[in-house]
């Protein structure tokens, strides 16, 4: 069952316009906080009208403002997940889950019944929402969104709340859990390390836009936006100005990079991931700086070393170097008490436009 | 001593109630769903509460005197609102409605709206999202509500007073004995009332810290887990 979604909804000053289409697969809608993720998953969902657009699931049309047709959110099949689980209070795990299902009473119970053992929930059945933990919560929000048989279901930011280590252990269950369902899977997170293990192909969002849609692999290898960059976790990015077919000028690092790529003709930014560059003692070897060192942080297993280019007088938030390094490495070129040089290796600079 | 007044005050305050508890939680759920007006109809349907219980009256007696259309349609059908037991429910349930629709509308806008957005995704029809979801989670605010609103309206007299006058065995409520008694120079009288009025408002108000010492007690044992 493939997923369209092409809408437009402007809210004050925030215009959300987004469109993709997802296959059967689980796409990660990737973007800061109050980008418009959840708003998206709203719409999709029914809980909010988009102001025109189209939202198609397989053939059903839910959403089409030129048709008129708006379907309540009753009617759309679209399970949603949300951040608090939202469980009904009042009604035990078994009423929960039933609580979708659309049966006789009879073949109600027998469904729900076979469910919670297949989702090892037994001897939960009696409880409240109040009286589960946060990770027998979720399965049983997961558990009630499948029993109602949705032909997409939408998980939004689903480990927010948890720390890591409940998280990564729900984040597991979740996947095996969701490993039986068909159809697509929309994950909206901020988290870029969840959205990579979670997911198949990756959706940017920033400021209401779709950025890029991408495979995975290739968003993290190669994001071709300013956004994207951000996003997957890229802390040094500089203006850039295209100098030749194979030479940038980077603005805020004040220097000239060689690139391995072909620099598109739009490039308004070069990045570099912080545990990308390379050290060197060499003097003149190509696209390196001679830094100063601004600011040592400790982290348990690395360091963090704040640089700025020495022979620079360029000074804002971007010309400063994030350089994220082993301990061991970093105590032995710190003892050796000569010039830094960093090499931006041509294969790793990220070209943005 | 003439009891009346005590079972007329628990009748009318019990019939206000009932009245109060259907209109209040409707209105809640009326005024949360509009998009225009809100604070205009809010203003109105609170306003029995902050406005002089004589004032209240005196528009109730405007609406349904003998001279006023409404007062007319129900003449037809041989209902007589002033001076009679009628009028005197109906100033009870109107003087005592805002504490009902308050308190409902609060527990309503504190529910967590991801519930109800949910249960929508999962098929399920608005009749029994507000039946078997939100009206169950919101009981408590219910009960506190109709313990207040039963409080106000047994100790209801100045829109009484305006509406159903001060008939013995008729309209006269406990709240009006006592001004009767004193107005008549009849102490022990006053005394009397004075006295089973403090005990059952008391009374209501202990059971209403039980009740919710109760729901802590319960909430706190869930949790406990």
């Amino acid at each position: 069952m493939s997923l369209y979604v092409d809408i437009k909804k402007v809210l004050g000053e925030f215009t959300l316009n987004v469109k993709f289409t997802a296959q059967e697969e689980v796409m990660a809608i990737l973007g800061a906080s109050g980008c418009g993720k959840s708003m998206t998953l709203k719409c999709i969902a029914g809980i909010e009208t988009p102001d025109e657009g189209k939202i198609v699931v397989g053939d059903r049309v839910l959403f089409d403002s030129e048709k008129n047709i708006d379907l309540s959110p009753q009617k759309r099949k679209v399970g949603y997940l949300f951040q608090n689980y939202a469980l009904f209070p009042n009604m035990t795990v078994e009423e929960n889950i039933g609580s979708g299902v659309n049966l006789p009473k009879k073949e109600r119970f027998r469904v729900v019944k076979e469910k919670i053992k297949a989702f090892y929930l037994e001897g939960l059945e009696k409880k409240r929402p109040s009286q589960l933990s946060g990770g027998q919560q979720q399965r049983v929000a997961l558990t009630r969104i499948l029993v109602s048989e949705p032909e997409i279901i939408m998980l939004d930011e689903p480990f927010c709340a948890l720390d890591s280590y409940l998280k990564w252990q729900l984040e597991q269950e979740l996947m095996d859990l969701l490993s039986a369902f068909k159809g697509t899977v929309l994950f909206v997170s901020h988290n870029r390390n969840e959205v990579y293990r979670f997911s198949d192909t990756i959706a940017v969002v920033s400021d209401g836009k779709i950025d890029a849609v991408s495979k995975k692999e290739t968003l993290f290898k190669n994001p071709q936006t300013f956004a994207a960059a951000l996003l997957t976790g890229c802390k040094n990015i500089s203006r850039a100005q295209k100098l030749t077919e194979h030479t940038l000028n980077a603005i805020d690092w004040d220097m000239i990079l060689y690139s391995s790529r072909i620099i598109p003709e739009d490039i308004k930014h070069v990045g570099m991931r912080a545990h990308y560059f390379k050290y060197t003692e060499n003097v003149d070897s190509q696209n390196t700086m001679t830094c100063d060192v601004t600011k040592v942080i400790e982290n348990p297993f690395s360091y963090i070393i704040m640089l700025k280019n020495k022979n620079s007088t360029v000074g804002n938030g971007f010309s400063k170097i994030r350089w994220e390094v082993d301990k061991d490495a970093w105590k032995a070129i710190s003892q050796k008490n000569i010039p830094l040089r960093l090499i931006f290796q041509e294969d790793d600079l990220l070209l943005l436009s | 001593m003439d009891l009346s007044p005590l079972y007329i005050s628990l009748k009318v305050a019990f019939i206000a109630t009932i009245i109060t508890i259907f209109t209040g939680i409707a209105a809640a759920r009326y005024v949360l769903k509009i998009r225009r007006f809100k604070g205009l109809i809010d203003g109105a349907l609170t306003l029995p509460m902050v406005l002089p219980p004589t004032v209240v009256g005196f528009f109730l007696l405007v609406i349904f005197g003998k001279n006023s259309v409404l007062g007319k349609v129900l003449m037809q059908f041989n209902i007589t609102v002033v001076f009679s037991l009628v009028g005197a429910v109906i100033a009870s349930a109107i003087v005592s409605f805002p504490l009902m629709y308050r308190t409902v509308r609060g527990a309503f806008e504190q529910f967590d709206t991801n519930i109800i957005y949910a249960a929508r995704t999962l098929g399920i029809s608005e009749f029994k999202i507000f039946w078997g979801i939100i009206i169950p989670n919101v009981i408590p605010s219910i009960i506190a509500g109709t313990v207040l609103s039963f409080a106000r309206a047994l100790g209801e007299f100045g829109a009484t007073i305006m509406l159903a006058g001060n008939i013995p065995g008729r309209t006269q409520t406990m709240a009006i004995a006592v001004y009767t008694a004193v107005q008549a120079g009849d102490r022990a009288k006053a005394y009397n009332w004075v006295m089973i009025i403090c005990a059952m408002s008391f009374a209501s108000i202990i059971l209403m810290n039980f009740w919710n010492n109760l729901q802590y007690k319960k909430s706190a044992k869930r949790s406990d887990f």
